[in-house]
């Protein structure tokens, strides 16, 4: 059972408010800073901008309840994350964002910009290409003037110019902010983690939706306490690998199941904050570099498959057990990916359980499944 | 009862395109028998590239080849059910399906020509879509790791073009053309890549050409036809054969029977546009619609899945200008292909419906159109990306929309009574009455 002593249960409770009140946040955010607020669908936004120029990033995610105002824009063979995304917007939850973009990934989350774009009136919408193509050595210098493109858009929009003094207090602050969650992610490497799979959840989520100023303080007053901090037994030690997930539910439910998540690879996890922009370069060259070179998504992830050696990396350095492989119902990219990594999970010993996550999760039937896994995990364990 | 309102003759270059084709699938599976190079890739690849390899070299486009599949239920059943059994989603693109599904079954669409899949010496593919790399990604994989390359055209609509993007794509090809060299052990032939990135141009120009003198009424072509007649620009469209059949042969005829008021539909009262692939085993629906007097004119997809087109000074729609320039170069053929690629009306909505929405509401009225029968095609999610808006915004301009839901290769996936139903319902909101039973 997974166990924490009642006085350190709560340090958590700030990264789990901000996920749930992430609304109220945002306005009052804004209502205290008089800045502008960017709802961005994909984290491959170069956020380093848009805290140059003072703006706050918010993560457009879903809400995960059933929703019916979608279907006439969004064709049902398209993922629900996209969907629900695009429901919060039409259902008025976002009214406070001043801007929206994207950074170009898979068709999926595309269609939810471009729905929002066309019927949900907002100040300011960008489109920003990225490369599919990152293993090209002709990435970098492309998404290069794509990003200065894009400055000078964010510059024509508030007025003032961007300088590189504001750009480095941007990457500074993201790179901070990513240098924090690393170390506290190293804690989960511990026989007895120094945090669920839930409190890293909720730390991750929020961090894209909250300032980053505030989510570093709270990160760095969080550190000291963690390091003695222990969850006690962890139980099964388990990977989660898939697409987007802020399925707290799901989560909350397995580690209810005398198992622990020790490490993910998620948009919501550790692909969001693996890698820091190295200022060595000129600085738009550097911002370029780090989206290009990070943990890629499995739609830029080709022509070499760079993510199965990296998924291997992280299940051998938490000392992973098992692996739940998630996806959004109908996400291509990840259903292109997931059998070769079932296979090589499984080749190298790590017992795998498929899982096709939509908007609302039968946490029932799910449940058994669950409960089956782990009961083949120990099983093993016991012979 | 009928009322013949038209003359209509069969199209007298309808074998020909017949054997072409067949000659493509046959040309690739004997390819190495010839001491030739075969590779796979797809319809939207830079085929003029690999061209410089030499004159013996042969490609396999997958996206006709799984439409290919698709039309043989049988054999597309059993692709499908296979490739599900090594763990991949059944909602993935299908002609992708049918391809791999073909691959691990070592069956071609085309025995007489070859009973085992013949497999391609290298992978050449261009991305766009989601599906566009990862396809060749894993049917490396299947094939036991050949060897891929792929062009990243994902670069933004048209309309916001730059020197960076054109660059991107450009350095992309340079690198191409040195794996290429690589993989093959050849020597690289400029002057034959220059002369397939001409005969590109030709071959785009002429489709769109022919596409448009469907404005005329009665109609000189049917989708169900030109679906015969684009599929060549799909299979190689730098290759000589395609744009000469385009040029001297398809188009001509065309011409002539606008000329001779010569109607595919011979009791034509409707038009219509369809959008995305057809659910290629049920071809019959177009059939059905002529019982109407309805032709459906093509589509957005028909017209430029291969076809270019320009606005006109008379602000019409109309066949893009065949570049006037003399290329010299590598570097000049590569940025012409790039440039001449990235206005693909096909290539726009992949930013925005609305680039999409634009395009087919000017079809709708430059062609004179009833109605339009939108896809829902769960085969595709790259054509159907944004498909949903498209029907809002041509119902806003005032066009009637059918959707229906369906799939261009999983049979599976397609309710064929219930869209005859819903078609019938549809004609009968046109106020079109059968003209025979």
């Amino acid at each position: 059972m997974v166990t924490v002593q009642m006085e350190e249960k709560g340090i958590f409770d700030q990264f789990e408010k901000w996920y749930i009140d992430r609304h109220e946040y945002a306005k009052a955010w804004k209502q205290k800073t008089g800045g502008k607020v960017m709802g961005y669908f994909c984290t491959y936004v170069p956020e380093e901008i848009l805290y140059a120029a003072n703006i706050l990033p918010v993560r457009i995610l879903g809400s995960h309840e059933p929703q019916d105002v979608t279907e006439p824009h969004i064709f049902a063979m398209f993922c629900p994350f996209c969907r629900d995304c695009l429901a919060q917007g039409l259902k008025g939850r976002f009214d406070y964002l001043d801007g929206i973009m994207i950074a170009q990934s898979c068709l999926h989350i595309r269609q939810a910009y471009t729905s929002w774009d066309l019927h949900i009136p907002t100040e300011y919408s960008y489109y920003l290409p990225h490369p599919m193509h990152v293993q090209s050595p002709h990435a970098v210098p492309y998404l290069r003037e794509e990003l200065i493109q894009f400055k000078k858009s964010i510059e024509d929009w508030i007025g003032k110019p961007i300088t590189d003094e504001d750009l480095k207090r941007g990457i500074e602050l993201m790179n901070a902010n990513r240098r924090l969650m690393k170390q506290v992610y190293e804690l989960r490497k511990k026989s007895n983690p120094s945090l669920t799979g839930l409190e890293a959840m909720y730390m991750v989520v929020s961090s894209q939706m909250t300032d980053k100023n505030e989510h570093n303080r709270e990160l760095e007053a969080l550190l000291p306490k963690l390091t003695t901090r222990d969850i006690g037994e962890s139980g099964e030690r388990l990977m989660i690998i898939g697409s987007e997930d802020d399925d707290t539910k799901f989560i909350t439910m397995v580690e209810g199941l005398d198992a622990t998540f020790v490490i993910d690879d998620h948009c919501t996890g550790t692909r969001y904050f693996q890698e820091e922009v190295n200022t060595s370069t000129d600085l738009m060259t550097a911002i370029a570099k780090r989206y290009v070179d990070r943990v890629p998504c499995p739609s830029k992830d080709w022509p070499n498959r760079t993510r199965l050696d990296y998924i291997l990396q992280l299940a051998k350095e938490y000392d992973v057990q098992g692996a739940i492989l998630i996806q959004q119902k109908f996400c291509d990219p990840h259903e292109l990916d997931i059998p070769i990594i079932k296979e090589k999970l499984e080749d190298n010993g790590i017992p795998t359980l498929f899982l096709e996550f939509d908007v609302t999760v039968p946490i029932g039937q799910f449940k058994t499944r669950v409960e089956a896994f782990l009961e083949i995990i120990r099983e093993e364990d016991l012979f | 009862m009928s009322s013949v309102k038209y003359p209509k003759e069969q199209l007298k270059c309808w074998g020909k395109a017949k054997t072409l084709r067949e000659n493509y699938y046959r040309d690739y599976a004997e390819a190495h028998d010839k001491g030739g190079i075969r590779w796979a890739g797809g319809a939207w690849s830079f085929d003029a590239i690999p061209s410089g390899l030499g004159e013996d070299v042969w490609c396999l486009t997958g996206e006709p080849y799984g439409a290919t599949v698709a039309f043989n239920k049988d054999l597309a059943l059993e692709c499908q059910e296979a490739i599900e059994t090594k763990g991949f989603a059944r909602d993935l693109c299908s002609y992708m399906r049918n391809y791999w599904g073909s691959v691990i079954l070592n069956k071609y669409a085309w025995p007489e020509f070859s009973k085992e899949f013949p497999k391609p010496d290298f992978m050449w593919q261009d991305h766009i879509c989601c599906s566009h790399a990862k396809w060749y990604q894993v049917a490396s994989d299947l094939e036991g790791g050949i060897p891929m390359f792929s062009v990243d055209v994902s670069v933004g609509p048209y309309e916001g073009l730059t020197e960076s993007k054109i660059n991107y794509i450009v350095g992309q090809m340079h690198d191409g053309i040195k794996w290429l060299k690589k993989q093959t052990g050849r020597e690289y032939d400029d002057e034959l890549l220059i002369k397939a990135v001409y005969n590109e141009f030709r071959s785009c120009h002429y489709w769109a050409a022919i596409c448009e003198l469907n404005k005329t009424i009665p109609a000189p072509l049917d989708e169900k036809t030109m679906y015969s007649l684009y599929v060549l620009g799909t299979l190689r469209k730098s290759s000589q054969w395609t744009a000469d059949f385009y040029e001297k042969e398809l188009y001509p005829e065309v011409k002539s029977r606008v000329e001779r008021g010569i109607a595919a539909v011979e009791n034509e009262q409707c038009r219509i546009m369809t959008d995305t692939q057809p659910p290629w085993a049920f071809l019959k629906v177009f059939r059905y619609l002529e019982k109407y007097g309805c032709v459906s004119i093509g589509s957005l997809y028909t017209f430029s899945l291969i076809g270019l087109w320009e606005d006109k000074e008379d602000g019409t729609w109309g066949p893009r200008t065949i570049p006037d320039i003399e290329i010299t170069n590598r570097d000049e053929a590569l940025r012409a292909l790039a440039e001449w690629n990235l206005s693909k009306p096909e290539w726009q909505h992949f930013y925005h419906p609305k680039l999409k929405s634009e395009m087919m509401i000017r079809i709708a009225r430059e062609w004179k159109l009833n109605g339009v029968l939108l896809h829902f095609n769960r085969g595709c999610e790259g054509l159907s990306l944004g498909i949903a808006e498209n029907r809002l915004a041509i119902q806003k301009a005032g066009f009637p929309v059918m959707p229906f839901e369906g799939n261009m290769g999983d049979e599976r996936e397609f309710d064929l009574t219930k869209t005859m139903i819903r078609i019938d319902a549809f004609m009968e909101s046109l106020g079109m009455k059968k003209l025979v039973e």
